[in-house]
């Protein structure tokens, strides 16, 4: 019996078609991702080894070049009370991956155990939960993040907190629907006829099917949570003066906008060139482990 | 003559609860299927059908009932016991694409079969692909593709090699080809004829098309509402149709004689079948049936022979 096989839909020779591989060669084919992907990776060894490359301390205090505009000595100037500009970015830097990190892990977290207590759990479990994500969706997270730096108080721990807890509706859901679409479906149903074990299951048609829509999700946790740091920075609800941060460097400028432009010009565009960096790696990143993006 | 059935099904029930009501999607069934034949299983969907298939595999759980396979009685073996059993039984699934991991190419996913099943070397697995490939038909460079990348016709072959990677004795085929085209369900089903000659493979054919059935099957089962209504070989059930439904159902195969003359105006079911939840008193067809009398309305039937491998379950037998 002759079987002809569709020679509409020729099937390249490929030998290396792992996942992560796959993902990869789509990831580095976006311009933007890469270049994104470069200038996080720069952030992070900023934030690594800030404080070791600092010229000054945070707390040194250039009494004698107050207001200095970038030389030498300040390359990008000194402020009000003087105050290295360059030190207090390495610094900013530091703190903002340490909180926007340390937020996005606590959001992941709860996310991750209510997502998959309602979607394993089901009934009133499941009913209570979500109703818990329409309330979180339905008024700013912001605004949650602004009561509770407010009830915990100052510092790099409760800002991870206050940043870290009203992000659990985002993950919850995405876990919760991921959970739902991979019990029921029948790539499972097949895994389990073929007799594979839970755990074969899981490691092997699971987690391989669900790895890339977390990671994209986190990927945009990450830039959203540092907008919202710097947004409770510049409404005074960040971490105190003497510790800097990108928020308190840009409400600080703006009020000196007028005769100190240094003071805006190079914390706002080193953070706003980390945002779109770390959106472009995100995006980058969705169309990557799209397993039918193209080749 | 005593006969030693591969399978055999004894009083299944299998009922869902869904928001605290019972769905009675299986009631009663028994039947038994010798090594080497095909069983079809046709109803409307909503008839249990699909159901069936999965308790006899037992991805699903009986309610009640006895499910026997290969001498083995398999109806509370622990999952630990059934993984390695399920190497003799397999499924082939409707929607092949659904069935598969979307990130794994058709390579993997064959060699993943056999790796559960810890059968053979890497090398001799990947050997193995090669040839089930060759076997349904299809170009050994498919293993590098992914699922999104072949056709619906080429998947359920993938389907096919997958499920024949264990070697298994069983394999229920869910309406394997409902989701083809035309031209190539034909040739998907001469592929699963060939493949049971050769391979002396014992197939439960699960569809809602009587021709397809008709045309594979040794024994049929018509399902009706949870509950077998007729069971007859293939032959006698589409010679002789005993029950009211197995009638109607048979009467609604599209068939145009060439003969204008001949033609014969098409009757179909009235009305829908009734909601699982609440099935009709009595004979659960009463309410569509034709023939329907006081009896149907209130007496539930029982399964009468029809003649001596001939079942069907009707008051008005007899």
């Amino acid at each position: 019996m002759a079987i002809a096989v569709s020679q509409t839909r020729p099937v390249a020779v490929k030998k290396n078609r792992s996942q992560f591989y796959q993902s990869w060669k789509r990831f580095r084919k976006n311009y933007f991702a890469v270049g994104g992907l470069v200038w996080v990776a720069i952030f992070f060894i900023i934030g690594i080894i800030g404080p070791w490359i600092a010229p000054y301390s945070y707390t040194d205090a250039d009494f004698l070049a107050m207001h200095a505009p970038p030389s030498a000595h300040h390359i990008f100037g000194t402020d009000q009370v003087g105050y290295d500009q360059f030190t207090q970015i390495l610094y900013s830097v530091r703190y903002a991956l340490e909180i926007a990190l340390g937020a996005t892990c606590v959001s992941f977290i709860i996310g991750i155990v209510l997502g998959l207590w309602a979607g394993l759990a089901g009934g009133i479990a499941d009913m209570l939960i979500m109703r818990g994500v329409d309330f979180m969706f339905a008024l700013p997270s912001f605004f949650f993040a602004l009561i509770l730096s407010v009830l915990l108080g100052k510092g790099l721990f409760p800002m991870i907190l206050a940043i870290g807890v009203p992000g659990w509706a985002g993950y919850a859901r995405l876990i919760r629907s991921l959970v739902l679409s991979m019990r029921n479906g029948e790539m499972v149903e097949a895994a389990r006829a073929l007799g594979a074990s839970q755990t074969h299951i899981a490691a092997r048609y699971m987690f391989p099917n669900v790895v890339g829509s977390m990671v994209v999700s986190l990927a945009f946790g990450i830039p959203a949570d540092l907008t919202a740091q710097a947004g409770l920075s510049i409404v005074g609800m960040g971490l105190n003066p003497p510790m800097p941060s990108f928020g308190n460097m840009l409400a600080n400028a703006s009020s000196n906008i007028l005769g100190f432009p240094w003071l805006l010009y190079f914390p706002a565009s080193i953070f706003a060139i980390t945002l779109l960096a770390f959106l472009f790696v995100a995006d980058g990143l969705q169309e990557a482990f799209n397993p039918r993006g193209g080749m | 003559m005593p006969t030693n059935p591969l399978v055999k099904v004894e009083n299944v029930s299998k009922r869902f609860r869904v928001r605290g009501r019972e769905l009675h999607a299986v009631s009663n069934v028994s039947f038994e299927i010798e090594a080497g034949k095909t069983f079809g299983l046709v109803g409307e969907s909503g008839s249990g059908k699909s159901t069936l298939g999965r308790l006899v595999l037992r991805l699903l759980d009986a309610n009640e009932g006895r499910i026997t396979f290969n001498g083995k009685d398999i109806t509370n073996l622990p999952n630990r016991q059934l993984r390695p059993l399920r190497q003799e039984m397999q499924i082939i699934f409707q929607d092949p694409q659904a069935s598969m991991s979307p990130r794994m190419t058709i390579g993997r996913a064959i060699e993943d079969a056999m790796e559960i099943h810890k059968i053979g070397t890497k090398q001799s697995r990947r050997k193995r692909v090669d040839e089930l490939l060759e076997r349904v038909g299809l170009p050994s460079f498919v293993k590098y593709a992914f699922p999104h990348e072949l056709s619906g016709g080429q998947l359920q072959r993938i389907g096919i090699a997958r499920a024949l990677s264990l070697n298994p004795k069983l394999i229920v085929c869910d309406e394997p080809v409902s989701a083809l085209d035309v031209s190539i369900q034909v040739q998907v089903i001469h592929l699963l004829q060939e493949l049971q000659r050769d391979l002396n493979l014992t197939y439960i054919f699960i569809a809602h098309n009587l021709a397809v059935v008709e045309y594979l099957s040794d024994e049929i089962a018509v399902l009706y509402l949870g509950e077998v209504v007729e069971q007859a070989p293939a032959e006698k059930l589409f010679k002789n149709p005993s029950h009211p439904y197995t009638q109607v159902l048979l009467q609604s195969i599209l068939k145009i004689p060439e003969d204008p003359s001949s033609r014969q105006k098409m009757t179909h079911i009235q009305g829908e079948i009734p909601s699982p939840f609440n099935p009709p008193s009595g004979c659960t067809f009463h309410p569509r049936c034709p023939f329907a009398t006081d009896v149907c309305r209130t007496q539930k039937p029982v399964a009468k022979h029809v003649d001596d491998d001939h079942k069907a379950t009707c008051h008005l037998i007899g």
